[in-house]
Order: structure tokens, then sequence, then C-alpha cells
């Protein structure tokens, strides 16, 4: 009978390697699923003396969008980001690390999809957020609690899978 | 002839002109407690290296977070949750020792104990036959007599 | 043209290797001596076209042919000769023509030297041999084709990754992938002996040279591959169990298990289905090693560019291989039960010990490598396992192992007496452990873990020497004809062993007693450590054959020597990739290390420096144990089964000449 354990063993070991080829081993779950934004204040893009924080948007269902001017991926989300504006979604941005300083020209060139966008120059913020790479989106609930990470660029498919049904279940809480 | 006093003079002066490097940190007892926690941690935007070892901007950035907090006066376990807030375990090199990561730390047990059995039973019954093969004195005595022949 | 022929030879290749592994397997069942004559044959007949599909990449390489998508990708026109050459396994694809070419190559290898075998049983070898062929290539030409093409042809190549860009290229990967694959031979032997029912001691006998090379390779290839890693990488670390590491350590850990328990079945008959299972699990972990790199499945350093399609095919073939091979040992492994008796204090018993603590090892690192996937693919969350977990798990489970050595070889075969062996040992134990602890004190204090290793180290070279001399005692003759007397196998297995103490004189000493500094430099500063002075005298730009430099000059000196190195920090012309050249001055009984870090204002840098006593024994010790090895399978006993089938086939002929 024990003769059998090593291949039992290993059909056990193959159906996890399976499953383990459609995983990304280097995501970053992130341990704020469930809890309160971190809070922050940090000024405002494109209008100086103004600052922004996660309280202000208190109230409604809305996107921490973490992008970069130097960030590639985050040019291919733009075009669809500015999409989601139009129809209505709020989106807050976070301009990561930019110490090039060319987020205000960029957004003036290409147009904003934000409503407003942040400037986290050392990146703390982001730390605090758990923020890895760009471009990262949080959404955040009407009471200021985030329900989930999305890592990479945002497009019509991942929007439909990941985001809609969320974003369809948060408004109708309300 | 003062012209050569001053070059000799000058000349030994010299090495006292270049000085013994300062350290790269500006203190050096955080550098080294940064340095031991960082081995056991995980640099995020890296394929598999230590904080401690990785040059990416990402890895500066919390090593300069770490100097600030351990600065701030907190100690090593501080430092470590204020990174597993933000990154979850998966930050950490050394998984910690939770109903999720019992069968891994335990796993090494398990197997010794597994093997030990394995090890035991094969000799119980290794000696069992020893004792069954074990000749009795009077066919010992036969096959002497027969070798003598 | 060129890549076309070469992929056309792997066509013919897969065909000659289905020849190769279906007729001789059937033949060997059946009895027919026509169809088992194939066996020789098609193998060789796959070699030369794997061998020239080799050469047709080979040759795309070393002459820029940029329209070969994998030379675009991993080569560069600046790039020097010999890493154009060594280019050609720098990628995924490359690296498994890499693979399939050793394969046919140790396929080859058998052909040759296995004509003191029975015929059914050499063609069940190389019948196995050839299925395993088969898969790799058609891998290959399904989903990693070497020889696509690129259109539009690129106007020159992405360059190869800058940390391949040197000699650790040109021997690393051969040598560790020649261990790897040398185990695919005792698994075939494995297989026949289960396909045919019969396993004897003779078997041992014919499987146990082919896995010592194999093993003795696979030491070879790990260990550059961490001495590759300690001076390339800039930091001067060794061993980082990472997941591709551990891809090589399992196996190797297995294979070690392997050759001692193939030592048991030779001598004694026992342990035969021990044996095959371990000669299995070897060549699985091998296999399975090349899926974890190539799969995306974990996250390394080391991985290929990943895709999942990929993986799907090797878990298959994986599948079939271990799975099949498993599934045959289930039913087939009641026949091998037998052996002679043992009593729990005997050679037997402590070598059946040793195997499994190395096996309680080899599961620990497996868990490890693996339990971040296993949570991942159950939804627990995701953790990292790195070093803090290996060597809590591992050192602990490898001391006994240690210290087993130093009183197996010292035991009879069935039957010793355990008292009679503390009084012979008792003494090597006193001071071993006396030394061990004192030692410590001379540079700092009391330290446990430098004590362990260094008492586990000395322990094993004491009983070492009193092998030695309780054998020279009965032998005749001068003391260099004793000597000479002693068969290669315990000369072989007592350098091993040594190398094993040697190496871990190393890793003790320089994981404890290594020391660093990280200082500012301005050009003419000092740093003191470990009695030496580092005096930096600047970074020059010197521009390289495909790089711009910032060479580096830092002079040292203690009390009386003095030398130069020359750190480097490096710009890659193609890539724009920067990378760090340590300047490294290598000594017997330390390593001093150098490394460049950031460039500040005036001419200043931020440099490390690093003491790292001991470090070469680690290499010292895995060259030793290598050698031990090839001195093992050299042994009289194998050379002389291979000379004797020599003459019985030279009798057969001449008989049949005059016939």
């Amino acid at each position: 009978m024990k003769r059998w354990i090593p291949l039992i063993i290993f059909a056990v070991l193959a159906g996890f390697l399976y499953v383990g080829l459609y995983l990304n081993p280097r995501e970053v779950p992130s341990p704020f699923i469930g809890k309160p934004a971190p809070k922050f204040v940090l000024p405002v893009i494109g209008q100086p003396g103004t600052t922004f924080s996660p309280e202000q948007a208190k109230g409604k269902v809305w996107l921490l969008n973490i992008w970069a001017p130097w960030c590639v991926s985050c040019r291919a989300e733009h075009s669809f980001l500015m999409q989601l504006a139009q129809s209505g979604i709020s989106i807050y941005g976070l301009n990561w690390k930019d110490k090039d300083r060319e987020a205000e020209a960029l957004l003036n060139q290409k147009g904003s999809p934000y409503i407003v966008t942040v400037d986290d120059l050392d990146g703390r913020v982001g730390i605090d957020f758990g923020v890895t790479g760009t471009p990262e989106t949080f959404v955040i609930d009407q009471s200021g609690i985030i329900r989930m990470k999305h890592v990479g660029p945002i497009d019509e498919a991942v929007w439909k899978k990941k985001f809609e049904p969320l974003l369809g279940k948060l408004e109708k809480s309300t | 002839m003062k012209l050569a006093v001053l070059l000799f003079a000058f000349a030994l002066a010299a090495p006292a002109l270049a000085e013994v490097a300062a350290p790269n940190a500006d203190d050096p007892v955080v550098e080294a407690r940064i340095n031991k926690l960082g081995e056991d941690l995980r640099c995020l935007v890296c394929q598999n290296e230590s904080l401690s070892g990785s040059r990416a901007d990402l890895a500066e950035d919390l090593r300069r977070e770490m100097r600030e907090q351990m600065n701030a006066g907190k100690n090593d376990a501080e430092v470590i949750s204020y990174l597993t807030d933000r990154y979850g375990d998966f930050v950490l090199y050394r998984p910690p020792f939770k109903p999720v990561t019992y069968l891994l730390w335990l796993g090494p047990v398990i197997f010794l104990a597994i093997g030990g059995t394995i090890w035991y039973v094969t000799l119980k019954r290794r000696r069992k036959m020893q004792d069954q093969i074990q000749p009795d004195s009077e066919a010992l005595k036969k096959a002497a007599a027969l070798l003598e022949q | 043209m060129i890549p076309e022929l070469g992929h056309f030879a792997l066509v013919v290749a897969l065909l000659l290797a289905l020849t190769q592994g279906i007729l001789p397997l059937i033949g060997a069942h059946r009895g027919n001596a026509t169809l088992m004559g194939v066996a020789r044959p098609a193998a060789q007949g796959q070699f030369v076209f794997v061998l020239f599909a080799f050469g047709c990449l080979a040759w795309s390489f070393l002459n820029g042919d940029f329209s070969v998508e994998n030379v675009a990708r991993n080569s560069h026109s600046q790039l020097p000769e010999i890493f154009r050459f060594t280019a050609t396994w720098g990628s995924h694809e490359g690296s498994l023509l890499l693979w399939t070419l050793i394969l046919s190559f140790w396929t080859v290898a058998v052909t040759v030297f296995s004509r003191h075998l029975p015929e059914d049983m050499a063609s069940r070898v190389i019948g196995v041999m050839g299925l395993v062929s088969v898969g790799f290539l058609a891998f290959m030409l399904v989903t990693s084709n070497p020889f696509l093409r690129l259109i539009p042809v690129p106007p020159d190549g992405s360059d190869l990754n800058p940390l391949l860009q040197d000699m650790g290229m040109v021997i690393h990967p051969p040598m560790l992938y020649m261990g790897y694959v040398g185990f695919s031979v005792a698994f075939a032997f494995a297989i026949a002996a289960l396909l045919s029912g019969k396993l004897d001691v003779a078997w041992a006998r014919w499987s146990r040279p082919w896995t010592t090379v194999a093993w003795m390779f696979l030491t070879m290839g790990t260990a550059l591959g961490s001495w590759w890693a300690y001076y390339e990488l800039g930091w001067g670390g060794w061993w980082f169990w990472d997941p591709t590491e551990n891809a090589s350590f399992m196996p190797w850990l297995a294979g070690t298990a392997l050759i001692h328990s193939l030592a048991v079945t030779e001598k004694r008959g026992a342990f035969k289905s021990w044996t095959v299972l371990l000669a299995i699990l070897a060549f699985s972990l091998s296999l399975l090693g090349t899926f974890l790199v190539r799969s995306g499945v974990l996250s390394s350093v080391h991985a290929f560019a990943t895709d999942p399609g990929r993986g799907v095919f090797i878990l298959a073939f994986l599948g079939v291989v271990i799975g099949g091979s498993l599934a045959l040992y289930a039913w087939r492994a009641p026949r091998l039960m037998t052996g002679g008796a043992f009593s729990w204090f005997s050679r037997e018993a402590l070598l059946l010990g040793n195997n499994v603590l190395l096996l309680a090892a080899l599961g620990s690192v497996l868990l490890g490598t693996l339990y971040p996937l296993f949570m991942d693919a159950l939804g627990l969350g995701k953790i990292s396992v790195g070093p803090p977990y290996f060597n809590a798990v591992f050192i602990p489970l490898i001391s006994p192992v240690l210290f087993l050595i130093g009183v197996g070889p010292l035991a009879r075969w069935k039957q010793a007496s355990l008292p009679d062996m503390v009084s012979r040992l008792k003494w090597a134990f006193a001071v071993a452990l006396i030394v061990a602890i004192i030692l410590p004190f001379t540079a700092g204090g009391m330290n446990l873990m430098a004590t362990l290793g260094l008492f586990l180290a000395l322990w094993i070279l004491f009983t070492i020497l009193i092998g030695f001399a309780e054998r020279l005692k009965n032998a005749q003759g001068s003391l260099m004809q004793k000597l000479s007397s002693l068969p290669r196998g315990y000369w072989g297995m007592q350098i091993a062993h040594a190398g094993l103490a040697v190496g871990v004189i190393g890793a003790t000493v320089v994981s404890n007693f290594e020391s660093e500094r990280d200082v500012r430099m301005n050009v003419g500063d000092h740093v003191e450590l470990a009695g030496y002075r580092f005096t930096f005298q600047g970074v020059k730009e010197v521009p390289g054959p495909n790089y711009v430099a910032g060479r580096g000059t830092i002079e040292v000196e203690k009390s009386g020597s003095k030398f130069v190195l020359h750190p480097e920090k490096r710009i890659y012309n193609a890539s724009g990739m920067p990378m760090t050249e340590a300047g490294i001055d290598y000594g017997v009984f330390r390593d001093v290390y150098v490394s460049l870090g950031e460039q500040l204002e005036n001419g200043a840098w931020t440099v490390k420096v690093y003491h790292k006593p001991f470090v070469d024994w680690l290499w010292g010790g895995a060259f030793l144990l290598a050698l031990g090895g090839a001195l093992a399978a050299s042994d009289r006993r194998y050379r002389i089964a291979l000379r004797k089938a020599e003459k019985a086939s030279d009798k057969l002929a001449a008989k049949g000449a005059t016939a």
C-alpha cells in the first residue's frame, strides 16, 4: 500500500504546480482590504496652495490611481481612465516620485482623468499605501475603507471583470 | 634652502590631509541594525533579493523609512511591523509562525519523525531476519566437519 | 539557410529519438534482437543531428545573425566573441537545446560503455533515455523553437544580460546540465530494472559509476554557480536559497543519498527498493527544477522569461515521466524486496540513517521552496520563505549527517560494535570538541554556531585519519606502498568526505567571522578592516569592448604585503544596464573584497570593503568532493568489468571471423 505514496504525493504536487502557472508570484497583495485608507495630506498639482486628503472624498466611491510621468504602462491606461472619468467615475491621482517634475505638463498636454492629482515626491504616502510600483489603483468606498487594490494598468477587460461588479455592489449599499 | 625645508615639511604633512574615510551612514549603530533586519526582508521590486542587498529605488526608500523609525526610537519589532502593516507578511523572508504556516515550520520535524519511524521499522525487520537466519550450533558443527574433509 | 537546417536537424533528431525510445523497449520486452539492436545506432544518429542543430545556433550567434529572433534578443554586435558563443545557451530556448545536446551526449556515452551489459538491459536504458529526449525535442519544436526568424531584421540585438557576460557563463551551465542530465542515466537504469523485474547486485555495480560521475558534475556545477554569484553580484554572498539554487541543490541531496544507497545495494544486496526510488527521485527533481525555472511559478533572480503555455507542456511532460515511473514503481516494487539482514548498529543502519536525514533535509528545502505557491494556490495569502527559514531548518538536519560521516566508514557491515566504536573514537570526539570550543575565542569570544561547524568538520577529518591508520596497520610494505594498495574507491570516499569537512569549515568561518565597512572615500582617504589598510585612489573612466567602466583603484596593505584592487562600475552600451564588478584578492585563508557604491561630489565614492576569512574553502571543499567522486567512479572493479567485456567481444569477433 505504501508503494503508492510517492505517486500520490507527486499527483498532489502536480496539481498545485498547475494552479501556480496561472498565478503571479510577485504580485504583492494588499493588507489594507477592508481597512481605512491611510491618512495623508498632500499638495495638489496645478493648484498651488491647495491640498487634498482622503477625508474630502468621503461620501462617494472613488478610485485612487497611483501613476507617474515616467511610467510607460500608465500612459497605456491613460485613455481608458479618461473614458471612465467622462462616464462619471471619480478618479483621484497620486503622482508617485516624480523627480523630474513632469506631471503638470503631461496632464496639460494629454488631458487629466483626475478630479485632482496630488504630488507624492518622496514616495512616502505610496509606502503608506503599500505601493511597489506603477500603475496601481485602489477602490475606496463612501466611508473611506479600501475595498480593492489592482496592480497594473486598467483596460476594458479588467474593468468589466474586477471593477464593475465591485462598484455596482458598493453604490447599491449607500 | 628655505624652499627645501618648506617642501619637506609639506611632504610630511600631505598624508595628514588625506583622511580616514567616514562611514557612509550617519549613525553606524542604526545602520548596522538596518543591515541586519534588512537581510531578512524582501526587496519588493527585485526578483529575489534582500532589502539590505538591493540597490533598487524602492529599497533605498524603505531603508530610509526604517532609518527614520529607528531614529525616532522604535525597536526592531516595531520597525518590522511598520513594514508588514503596509506590505503584509510577503515582505518577511522569515515566515511568521501562524496557523497558516504551522505546516511549514513543523514540516521538517514531521519529516524527521517519519524518517525516524522508517529507520526504526526497517531495522526491526532486518534484525528479525537476522534472528531467523541465525544458524544453531549443531548446524555449525556439522558445517565445520564437512569443511574439514 | 543555416537556421532552417538547424530546425530540420531537430525534426530528424526527434524522429530518431522516437525510434530510439520505442523500438528497443519493445525488443527487450519480446527478446527481439533486431529491435534491440536499433538502440545504439538510433542514439548515435540522434546525437549527430542534435549536435548539428546546436552548431547551427552557435554559428548564428557567432556571426551575429539578427534575423534569428533568439540571436536578436540575446546578443549584440559589440558582444565579445566568447560571450556570443555562450549566449547560445543564455536564453530559455538555447538552454533547452543545450539540455538536449547533453542528454544525447550521455546517451552516446552509454552506447559506448555498455558492451558488458546484457543486451536487454542496455536496450532498455538507451530506450528510456530516448523517450526523455523525445520530450525535450518535442518541447522545443512545439513551444520553444530557437530557430524562429525575426522579420523585419533589426539593425542590432538587445544584448546579452550583462550579468551573464562572464567566464562563469562558459562553464557553470554546461557543468550543471552534465549533472542534471547525467541523473537520467541512473533513472534509465532504475526504469530498466523495474521493467525487467530484475534488480541484482550486478545492476548496482553497473549503474554506480554513471551515478557518481553525474553527481560529481552536479557538485561542480552548483559550486561554480555559488562562486559566480559571489564575485559577480557585488556583495560577496555565496548562497541565497533562491528557488533556482534550490533546484540544483535538491537533486544533489537526492543524488548523494542515491550513491550511498547504491553502495549498500552493491555490497550487501539490500535497499534495492530505496535505490530505485532515489534514482527516480533524483532525476525527477532535475526535471522539476527545469520546470520551476521556466514556468513563472516562482520568483527568482534566475528565472527565464515566463509563459504559462510552456509551463503546461513541461508539467505534462513531468506528469508522464515522473508519474509514469512512480506508477511503474508502485506496480513492480514488491518484486524488489530482498536483501540481507543487519543489526541496528552496522554500516547499513548508519547509511540508512544518513539517507533518512538527507531526505528530511531535501523535503524541507522542497517544502520551503514551494510553500508560497501552496498558500497562494489555496487563496491563503502570500508569504516569502527565504534564508532565515532554510538556514534554521537545514542546519539542524545536516548536522547529524555530518556526525554520521565520522562513524559510518569505520563501522563494519552487518554488525558493528558500539562500545568498540566509542573506544576507537572517544579521543577524536574530545579533541575536536575542545578545539572547536576554544578556537572562536581567538576571534572574539564564544560562538556556538561556529563551534558546531568546527566540531563537525574536525570530527570528520580526525575520523578520516583514524580510518587510514586502522586500514594501513595491517597492510604490507612502506608507507607509499601501503597507501597505493588502497583501492581508489576508498580514496574517493575519504577525499570526498574530507572535502565536505573543508567546505563546512569555509561556510562556518566566513558566516561567523566575516566583516565589512561601508564608507565614503575621497581620493587619498583610507579605511582599516581586519588589519588591512585600504587607500582609495580614485575612479577613472575606461572604455570596454561593449561597456564604459568607472574603474576604481584601491591600494591594500597589511604588515608588509601590498596589492592593488580594481573594482568597477560598468554601464553596458546596448542596454544601459549598470553592473558592479568587485575587486577581489583571493587567498587561501581569506578573500579581500572591494566594491564601488555610488559616485559623490569631487571624485569621491561610497565604497564597501569586506574581509572574508576562509571563504575559498567552500569551493576548495566542493572541488575535493568532486575529486573524490571521480576517484570512486574510476575504481578498478569498474574498469575490470569494462576490460573483460572488451576482451569477450574481441573473442566473439575472432570466433566469428574464423567460423
